[in-house]
C-alpha cells in the first residue's frame, strides 16, 4: 500500500513532529519500504485468532485504595523547563481552545 | 592485582565482600579505575556515558558497613554493576541516549535498581544505548556511538550496546539492559557475553523508560551464565508498582546451575532441545552456522536430545514486531513534550510550536521515523490493516511457540543473529535493515518467553551468539542448559 | 425563531456525564484525591507521566464503577480493558488518557424519568477513566499554568443513547441521575468542584421523523440549568438554520453561561484521530461473577423503589414520598422518626415542614442536622398525645434545634405541658369573663364571632398551656349558661 507525503505529514502532525521542508516525500518512501515487509502479514493464517495485546494472559493485579504518596527525590521546579509559583507554565493557549478539551 | 578484584565471578566477589575478606570499596574503585582510564582516553569505547566516582565509592563504603554489621541478605555484596541509561537511578542523569532529556535527573529509582542495591550491588555508571532503545547498533545515540571491545571496527550491537561492551571489556561482571526485540541478546552475541531476557512479567518494568510496553523487558548481561543468573535472582519477583509483573513461583536460578553441575550422570540427560528449521535459512552466515552446529554437538554430548521442530510463522515475527513496537513507541514517547521535564525550545509563541520544535529538536532521526511509522499504523484507515493484523499474528506466533514447547521440547536452540557484529554505517539509509538483525530474537519478545544468548564460538574472529528459548517461567531450564553448554564448550 | 418553527422540530439529545468517584487515591497511583490545595503537590512519577512510571488500578475505583453500572441497570462485563486515547494537551501528562474503549466495564442500562412524562432513557455504556490536570489561562499574563493535582483522579463516564427529546427531559434525566448516584454513594456529585461534568450531543429532526442534520456537541456546561439553557439555545439555533434552508455543521460548542450563548470550539469533523489501542501497562480487569453479584446484593434501594415503599408503608401522599425520597439521607432520617412515632403522616409533616424549613434557613443539609431522629420523634409524641399544643410544639422544636436539649426537658423547664385540669381552666375562665364583661354580653346577645376573641384571651392568660379543646368546652359552657 503506497504511503504518500500527505500520509507522512498527517502522522507527523498527530505526533507533534515538525518535518523539514521536503522531508515528507523521502520519509514516505522509507515507510513504504518498511510497510512492504509488513504487508506480508496479510498472508498469515489468523482466522479465528483474536488479536492479542500482550505477552501474557494475566489479569490486572489491583491496588488497594490506600494513600501511598511517593516522595520525589528531585523537586519539580528542578525538572520543569518553565515553572512559576508552583505551576508548570506553557505559552498561553489560543482562545478557541481556551477550555479543557478533554473529550 | 587490583584489576583482578572486579574481574572475578559474582559469587567470588560477593562471598569475599560479605565475609569481610575483601572491601567493596576496593572492588568498586578497581571497576571505576578501568572505566575512567578507558573512557577518558583516546581509545574510549563510549560505553559508559555517566558515572559519579565519589558517590559510587560512598555507596561501596556503605555496603562495607552493612557487611560489617552482619547483614546477611547480600547476594551481590560489593558487585559493581552498570545500568543501561533508559533505567532510572537516583543521583545520576537519565538520558535514554537522547537530547530531549538533557538535564533530567529522575526523582525516583527503578525497582530493579533498588533491588540490586538492596542486595549489595553498587551502581558504577550508566551505559550508552540507541536513543530510547530504538536500534541494533548503539550508533543512534545523542552521545555518539559505542564501539565493540572485541573489535573496535564493529558495532557492539544494540540497543543495550553500552552495557554489553562494559561487561565484555571486563569493567563490571554484570549490567542491566532492556530487551524489546533483542536489545540484550543481540549485543550480548556481538560482544561475546551472556545476555538473558526473562519471561515477560518476571522482572518489574517500573523505572524502565518504555519503548514498546508489551514487548519491553529488563534483561541482564553477565560474563557467565552464573553471573547473569545471580543478578536475575535478585531483580526478579512481583512488584506492586508494575501491574504486568507476575506473582510467579521463582526457582533460585543459582541453585538450578549448581544442581546441573552436581549430577553424576550427563548434565543434560533428559533435556530435549528443539532446533527450528526456520532459524537456519541459507542466508545465515557460514561462521555462525558452524558455531551453532558445534554447540548442538556439544549439547548432544552433554546428554541432550536434539529434535528438529517447525515454527512456520517465524517469517511474520519481524513485520509484526515492527508494527507493534513502533505503534507503542509513538504512544510512549508522546510524554516527551517539554512541559514537565526535559528540554524545551525557548522561542515558541504557542504550545503547538513548543511541542513541535521541542520534539523535533530533541528526538533523533531514527526515533522520529519510528514515531511517524507507529502513528501511521495506528491512524484511522490503517489501524485494522496493520495494527490489528499484527496483533493477530502475534497471537499466532505465541501459540505456535507455546505449542512446540509443550510438545516435549524443553528449550529451543537458534543462532542469536544471522551474522556477527557488523561495521558502523552498515544500515545507514536502509530503513528495514535497522530492524533486521533482530530477526531471530523478536519472537521471544512477542511471546514473552525467557531467552538467553551465550557465546558459542567465533566467526572471522568475532563472537557468535547462540540463543536458547524456554517455556514461560522456566528460566531455571534455560540457565541449566546454558550453564552446561558454557562448560561443555570451554572444555 | 418562531414558535411554529420550534414546534416542527424535535431535539435528539444524548448526554455524556463524567462523575468523579469518591476514592481516597487516584485511579492509577497512590496520590490522594482532594479539592483545592497548593498546585502540583499531590503528584508522583505516575500521574506526572515521568519516564518509566507505570499505572496500577485502584480496586475501589473499579468497585464504585461496578456499583454505578449496576445501579443504572447495566450489564457488568467480567473482562474489561483499558485503552490509550491519544491527544496533546498541556495538562495531559502522558500524551494519552487511559480510558476504556472497545471493552468498557459495563453496557446497556437505563434510567426512568417522570418529567415531563414517564420515559425510559437508555444508558449505552459506563466506563472508567482518569481525569486530566487543570490548565489555568488567567493565572498569569501570557502563559497558561498547569496544575496536575487532578491528573489521574478516577472518573466514570456514563453515556446515554440519544433518547432525550427536549432540554427539559435532559434536565430531568440529570436530576434523576444525580439522585441515583448519591443513593449509590459513589460520588459527591458536586458540580462546583468538578465532581460531575456534563457534555451534550444534540441534533434536531422533524417531529417524529428522521434526523435532519449533523449533531453538535455542547461543552462547558457547569450546572444542570446551564445544560437546559444551552440545549434550548442550540435547539433554536439548529431549527433556525434548517428553517432558512441551511445545514447544521458538526462542531463542538462551548457554552458561555454569562452571555447565554455558545461559540464554536473547533470543527468536530476535522477532530483528532485518537489512535486508541489497548493499554499494555494494565492487563485486562477481571471481575468474577461472584464479585459482581456480591456488589449487586449490597446495592441500596433505588429512588423509585423507595418512593413507592414510603407511600405503601407509611401511607404518605405521593408528594410527600417524592420529596422525602429525593435524598436518600432525608428518607432514612424520616423513616427513623416515623418508626418511633408510629405515625407516618405526622412524621412526614414535621420533617418536611419544620426540619427542612429549619435546615434551608441555615443552608444546612440533612447530614448536618444537630439532633437525632429520636429527639424529633419524642417531640412529635408529646404533641400527638396532647402533652403540649401544636403551637408549643413549634416553639419547642426551635429551641431543641438551637440548643440540642431534648423536648421533654424544654417542656418541663418552660412549663409548656398542657393543662387539662378543669379547676385550673375554670380559674382562667373566671378571669376572662370578669375582665371582658362587654364582650361577654355581646356574645350572649348573639355575636358568636366574639367567642374567638375570648378564647384567645383565655389561652394568653394560660400562657398557652391550657388544653385548647377542654378550655373551649368550659368557656362555651360558662358563656352559654
Amino acid at each position: 500500500m503506497p504511503v504518500s507525503a500527505a500520509d507522512v505529514a498527517a502522522a507527523a502532525a498527530l505526533a507533534r513532529l515538525q518535518l523539514e521542508p521536503g522531508a515528507a516525500a523521502g520519509l514516505a518512501r522509507e515507510l513504504e519500504s518498511i510497510l512492504a515487509h509488513v504487508e506480508t502479514l496479510a498472508a498469515a493464517h489468523v482466522d479465528g485468532i483474536p488479536p492479542t495485546a500482550s505477552a501474557a494472559d494475566v489479569p490486572a493485579a489491583l491496588r488497594a485504595d490506600v494513600p501511598a504518596p511517593e516522595g520525589l527525590q528531585v523537586p519539580l521546579e528542578a525538572m520543569a523547563p518553565a515553572w512559576r509559583d508552583g505551576f508548570f507554565t506553557v505559552p498561553r493557549l489560543a482562545a478557541h481552545r481556551g477550555d479543557r478539551s478533554h473529550e | 592485582m587490583s584489576d583482578a578484584l572486579h574481574r572475578r565471578s559474582i559469587a567470588g566477589i560477593a562471598g569475599d565482600v560479605a565475609s569481610g575478606v575483601q572491601q567493596a570499596t576496593a572492588v568498586v574503585r578497581a571497576a571505576l579505575s578501568d572505566i575512567v582510564r578507558c573512557e577518558s582516553g583516546p581509545d574510549r569505547l563510549n560505553a559508559v556515558i555517566s558515572y559519579d566516582h565519589d558517590a559510587a565509592v560512598a555507596d561501596a563504603a556503605a555496603m562495607d558497613r552493612r557487611a560489617a554489621a552482619g547483614d546477611s541478605a547480600l547476594p551481590l555484596a560489593g558487585v559493581p554493576v552498570a545500568i543501561k541509561d533508559n533505567i532510572c537511578t537516583l543521583g545520576l542523569p537519565l538520558t535514554c541516549g537522547s537530547r530531549i532529556l538533557a538535564g533530567y535527573e529522575p526523582p525516583y529509582e527503578a525497582t530493579a535498581v533498588q533491588r540490586l542495591r538492596a542486595a549489595g550491588a553498587v551502581v558504577v555508571g550508566k551505559t550508552n544505548l540507541d536513543e530510547f532503545a530504538m536500534g541494533s547498533s548503539t550508533e543512534h545515540s545523542a552521545f555518539g556511538p559505542t564501539l565493540n571491545p572485541m573489535d573496535r571496527g564493529r558495532v557492539p550491537g544494540g540497543s543495550s550496546g553500552g552495557s554489553a561492551a562494559a561487561v565484555a571489556a571486563g569493567w563490571v561482571p554484570a549490567a542491566l539492559g532492556s530487551d524489546t526485540g533483542g536489545s540484550v541478546r543481540q549485543p550480548a552475541a556481538f560482544c561475546g557475553v551472556v545476555g538473558l531476557k526473562p519471561t515477560y512479567g518476571r522482572v518489574s518494568r517500573y523505572g524502565l523508560v518504555a519503548y514498546a510496553s508489551s514487548l519491553d523487558h529488563v534483561g541482564v548481561f553477565g560474563r557467565t551464565v552464573a553471573d547473569a543468573a545471580a543478578v536475575l535472582d535478585v531483580i526478579a519477583g512481583h512488584d506492586p508498582l508494575d501491574a504486568t509483573s507476575v506473582r510467579a513461583e521463582q526457582p533460585a536460578l543459582s541453585g538450578a546451575i549448581r544442581h546441573a553441575a552436581s549430577r553424576g550422570q550427563l548434565p543434560l540427560q533428559g533435556i530435549v532441545a528443539g532446533v527450528p528449521d526456520e532459524y537456519f535459512p541459507d542466508w545465515v552466515e557460514d561462521g555462525v552456522r558452524a558455531a551453532c552446529s558445534t554447540a548442538l554437538d556439544t549439547l548432544r554430548e552433554l546428554g541432550a536430545t536434539i529434535r528438529p521442530v517447525s515454527l512456520p510463522s517465524t517469517r511474520y515475527a519481524l513485520p509484526s514486531y515492527c508494527v507493534l513496537a513502533t505503534a507503542e513507541a509513538s504512544s510512549n514517547l508522546a510524554r516527551f513534550d517539554g512541559v514537565r521535564y526535559g528540554v524545551r525550545t525557548r522561542d515558541a509563541a504557542t504550545v503547538d510550536v513548543l511541542w513541535e520544535l521541542s520534539r523535533s529538536a530533541g528526538l533523533g532521526a531514527e526515533v522520529r521515523r519510528r514515531i511517524i511509522l507507529g502513528t501511521h499504523v495506528l491512524s484511522a484507515g490503517y489501524h485494522d490493516r496493520y495494527y490489528v493484523q499484527a496483533q493477530r499474528v502475534r497471537a499466532r506466533i505465541r501459540h505456535e511457540l507455546d505449542d512446540v514447547l509443550a510438545s516435549g521440547i524443553d528449550v529451543l536452540f537458534t543462532p542469536t543473529t544471522p551474522a556477527p557484529a557488523f561495521a558502523p554505517g552498515t544500515h545507514a539509509g536502509d530503513a528495514w535493515g535497522s530492524f533486521q538483525s533482530d530477526v531471530f530474537t523478536v519472537a521471544a519478545n512477542l511471546a514473552g518467553l525467557p531467552a538467553l544468548s551465550q557465546p558459542v564460538g567465533r566467526s572471522g574472529g568475532l563472537p557468535v551468539g547462540g540463543q536458547l528459548i524456554a517455556s514461560r517461567w522456566r528460566e531455571d531450564v534455560l540457565v541449566r542448559v546454558a550453564a552446561a553448554l558454557e562448560t561443555g564448550l570451554a572444555a | 425563531m418562531s414558535d411554529a418553527a420550534h414546534a416542527r422540530h424535535e431535539a435528539v439529545i444524548g448526554l455524556e456525564i463524567h462523575v468523579q468517584l469518591r476514592t481516597r487515591t487516584k485511579l492509577f497511583c497512590g496520590d490522594t484525591v482532594a479539592f483545592g490545595g497548593a498546585p502540583n503537590t499531590r503528584v508522583c512519577p505516575v500521574c506526572l507521566g515521568l519516564p518509566g512510571a507505570l499505572p496500577v488500578v485502584n480496586a475501589l475505583a473499579v468497585e464504585l464503577a461496578v456499583r454505578t453500572a449496576l445501579g443504572l441497570g447495566c450489564t457488568v462485563h467480567e473482562t474489561s480493558r483499558f485503552a490509550r486515547k491519544h491527544y496533546f494537551y498541556p495538562d495531559l501528562p502522558k500524551g494519552y488518557q487511559i480510558t476504556q474503549h472497545d471493552e468498557p466495564i459495563a453496557t446497556g442500562g437505563s434510567l426512568d424519568i417522570r418529567r415531563p412524562g414517564e420515559r425510559r432513557i437508555r444508558i449505552r455504556r459506563v466506563h472508567l477513566e482518569e481525569d486530566a490536570g487543570r490548565s489555568l489561562h488567567d493565572r498569569f499574563d501570557g502563559c497558561t499554568a498547569v496544575d496536575l493535582n487532578r491528573a489521574g483522579v478516577p472518573l466514570v463516564e456514563i453515556v446515554t443513547e440519544p433518547d432525550l427529546r427536549s432540554p427539559a427531559e435532559a434536565r430531568a434525566f440529570l436530576d434523576r441521575l444525580k439522585q441515583t448516584l448519591q443513593y449509590l454513594d459513589v460520588s459527591d456529585c458536586d458540580m462546583e468542584k468538578g465532581s460531575l461534568r456534563v457534555d451534550a450531543n444534540i441534533s434536531i429532526r422533524a417531529s417524529g421523523g428522521a434526523s435532519s442534520g449533523a449533531r453538535t456537541e455542547l461543552k462547558n456546561l457547569n450546572s444542570f440549568s446551564s445544560v437546559e439553557r444551552a440545549l434550548e439555545w442550540e435547539t433554536a439555533r439548529q431549527a433556525r438554520a434548517v428553517g432558512k434552508g441551511g445545514v447544521v455543521e458538526p462542531e463542538t460548542l462551548l457554552w458561555d453561561a454569562d452571555r447565554g450563548e455558545a461559540r464554536s470550539m473547533r470543527s468536530k469533523e476535522s477532530g483528532s484521530d485518537y489512535r486508541y489501542f489497548p493499554e499494555p501497562d494494565v492487563p485486562p480487569v477481571s471481575l468474577s461473577a461472584d464479585l459482581i453479584a456480591s456488589i449487586a446484593a449490597a446495592l441500596p434501594e433505588m429512588p423509585a423503589a423507595k418512593e413507592s415503599r414510603l407511600r405503601a408503608s407509611y401511607g404518605l401522599p405521593a408528594g410527600d414520598a417524592s420529596v422525602l425520597s429525593a435524598d436518600r439521607h432525608l428518607a432514612d432520617w424520616f423513616e427513623a422518626v416515623a418508626q418511633q412515632t408510629g405515625d407516618g403522616k405526622a412524621s412526614s409533616n414535621w420533617v418536611l415542614t419544620h426540619v427542612l424549613g429549619w435546615l434551608n434557613q441555615r443552608g444546612l443539609s440533612i447530614n448536618e442536622i444537630p439532633f437525632t431522629p429520636a429527639r424529633l420523634a419524642e417531640l412529635i409524641g408529646l404533641v400527638l398525645d396532647g402533652t403540649i399544643s401544636v403551637t408549643a410544639g413549634r416553639s419547642v422544636f426551635r429551641e431543641m434545634a438551637e440548643s440540642g436539649k431534648n423536648a421533654r426537658d424544654i417542656v418541663a423547664a418552660r412549663g409548656l405541658a398542657q393543662v387539662r385540669d378543669d379547676e385550673q381552666i375554670e380559674v382562667w375562665v373566671d378571669t376572662v369573663v370578669a375582665r371582658y364583661p362587654d364582650e361577654v354580653m355581646r356574645y350572649r346577645a348573639g355575636a358568636a364571632q366574639v367567642f374567638g376573641f375570648l378564647m384567645g384571651r383565655l389561652m394568653k392568660e394560660s400562657a398557652g398551656t391550657a388544653d385548647p379543646r377542654r378550655a373551649s368546652e368550659l368557656l362555651r359552657r360558662r358563656l352559654d349558661e
